[in-house]
């Protein structure tokens, strides 16, 4: 059997698919902190599981509603359930990525209420009723945002998983104060990490999008 | 993470009537009050915090910057860093609080830390976030493994036998060189709390760090009327250019006249166990010619009874020449 077949699976699973059933420690914990959604995700519906009145009745879970990228979205969570860990696993919406999950990384920055946040650090619950974007809202594969459409024409990436929470930054930091150098970009952009040392692109890509505004 | 109740309180007095009840506002809180989260969802993820209830005070009306009667201002406990860092009041009069928040953690962090959460940030110290090892901050009576082990970012001063552990707030160093006050609603009604009576020292009970009681609510903090004519410096030294905790910090609020400093304000960050006024680099500095003499002499007076680990001794050189230099900063500017 080739290994690089990708038909060669039993049952060709995805990354998220294999990790969400594999006997992994982490990601049990993660699942179990939230009312799971993963049944609808393989679909790639936007609609919650949770939201529809069938989901499973997890003990001590409270009703809240988020509107994310433009949609409402009513949901039942256990109240430890971070904003990020809902995004991903409650509605499914896993561009924005768990890196450190302490708030060091900055993978998980998405924007709520149009400002950028660490959505690791604040539980679901307490931002009932507001205004989430994520890298899905942002823009799509036909329609790039100009920062997404930048950042691929300066190569801001190598392994790719920082970029959605460096994008989403970078997106908030053109409304924030900010000096017109590259310092003051890094400095700005300094809560988000990039393992891979694509920084340079990433500084170049923003202050290319910063001219053309 | 425990689980816990989630109260999103009507008003002030109920979030204090919700907390009254806690058997403490210190560590081991089995009731807090949760606004940014980003040092206690931190906390309760790595176990070190397991309230029983969270109240979610992000909804008070607790956010607004106003000024005060006197002069001075008043800042609600849920303004968020960032919004406080870039208020045009704050960067005129209180510059040095503006660059304090500024040099403290990500953009990111800054717009979801609150003025309140920012004053009861917890240490960072390894053994103080790991449960798996002895912490006498943490659990009471169970040792201090930093004193003989990991101590290279800890206090040199504040410290004692039982706890060496840094207080990490670069804002609350520039709120006790602005002689800020806080405010607290508790069950007992409301009171005023000077900058300075606020933290407490370790001690033998590290695990108490401030004079909060069960219910007590911080709702804002007011700073006295800008003093005219004042230079002001915030300086933070790090290992990294940005996005760091202070190897050594400090916070300069100076006045000159006929060539001499009428008026000094000097407070560390980074080198303490809380954030650090130092009266003794004051007073050697009120009165005297601003130069390099007089400088040397204030950073002296200030890292005087500074206690060195094994791994931090240089933090007291370092903590000196920021002092000088913030202080160079502020009268030549």
């Amino acid at each position: 059997m080739r290994d690089d077949d990708p038909q060669a699976g039993p049952s060709n699973p995805t990354r998220r698919a294999f990790l969400l059933t594999t006997g992994s420690t982490a990601a049990a914990t993660i699942v179990a902190a939230c009312v799971p959604a993963h049944a609808n995700s393989a679909a790639g519906s936007s609609d919650s599981a949770a939201a529809s009145a069938g989901g499973p009745n997890i003990e001590g879970a409270v009703p809240i509603t988020l509107r994310i990228n433009g949609k409402e979205h009513k949901l039942r969570v256990d109240p430890r359930t971070t904003l990020l860990d809902c995004l991903r696993e409650t509605v499914a919406l896993t561009g924005t990525k768990k890196g450190c999950d302490h708030g060091q990384c900055g993978a998980c920055t998405v924007h709520v209420n149009g400002r950028r946040v660490n959505s690791c650090l604040s539980l679901a619950v307490m931002h009932d009723g507001e205004e989430i974007t994520t890298i899905e809202g942002l823009g799509t594969p036909d329609a790039l945002h100009p920062m997404q459409a930048a950042f691929v024409a300066h190569d801001g990436y190598q392994c790719g998983y920082c970029t959605s929470g460096q994008i989403m930054s970078a997106v908030a930091l053109l409304k924030e104060p900010c000096g017109p150098d590259d310092a003051a970009v890094k400095e700005l952009m300094s809560g988000n990490i990039c393992r891979c040392g694509a920084y340079a692109h990433i500084v170049a890509a923003i202050q290319q999008v910063r001219k053309n505004n | 993470m425990h689980t816990f109740e989630f109260i999103r309180p009507a008003d002030p007095a109920a979030a204090v009537a919700a907390a009254a009840k806690a058997k403490t506002a210190q560590q081991g809180a089995d009731v807090r009050f949760i606004a940014g989260g980003t040092t206690l969802v931190d906390l309760m993820k790595l176990n070190v915090e397991t309230p029983a209830r969270l109240i979610d005070i992000n909804r008070l009306p607790l956010d607004k910057v106003e000024a005060t009667p006197d002069g001075g201002l008043k800042i609600g406990a849920t303004v968020r860093n960032s919004d406080l860092a870039h208020h045009p009041t704050v960067q005129r009069d209180y510059a040095v609080l503006s660059q304090s928040l500024l040099a403290g953690a990500s953009a990111q962090l800054r717009n979801m830390a609150t003025t309140a959460g920012n004053l009861l940030q917890r240490t960072r110290c390894m053994y103080f976030r790991d449960t798996a090892m002895p912490c006498n901050k943490r659990e009471p009576g169970t040792g201090c493994p930093a004193i003989t082990g990991s101590n290279r970012t800890l206090a040199v001063l504040g410290t004692s036998e039982h706890c060496i552990a840094t207080n990490p707030s670069d804002m609350c160093v520039a709120m006790a060189a602005l002689e800020a006050t806080i405010h607290v609603q508790g069950p007992k009604g409301s009171r005023a709390i000077p900058f300075g009576d606020f933290y407490l020292l370790p001690g033998s009970t590290p695990n108490r760090e401030t004079v909060l009681e069960p219910g007590d609510l911080i709702t804002h903090v007011t700073l006295p009327p800008p003093i005219a004519g004042s230079k002001q410096v915030y300086l933070k030294l790090r290992d990294r250019a940005s996005y760091e905790f202070a190897l050594a910090s400090a916070a300069v609020v100076v006045t000159m006249g006929s060539g001499k400093i009428t008026r000094a304000r000097i407070a560390l960050g980074g080198v303490g166990t809380k954030p650090w006024r130092s009266s003794e680099a004051e007073a050697a500095l009120t009165g005297k010619p601003a130069n390099e003499g007089t400088f040397r002499e204030a950073a002296e007076a200030a890292l005087r009874h500074a206690k060195p680990q094994s791994e931090n001794k240089f933090k007291i050189e370092l903590a000196k020449r920021c002092v000088m230099h913030s202080l160079r900063m502020a009268t030549t500017a």
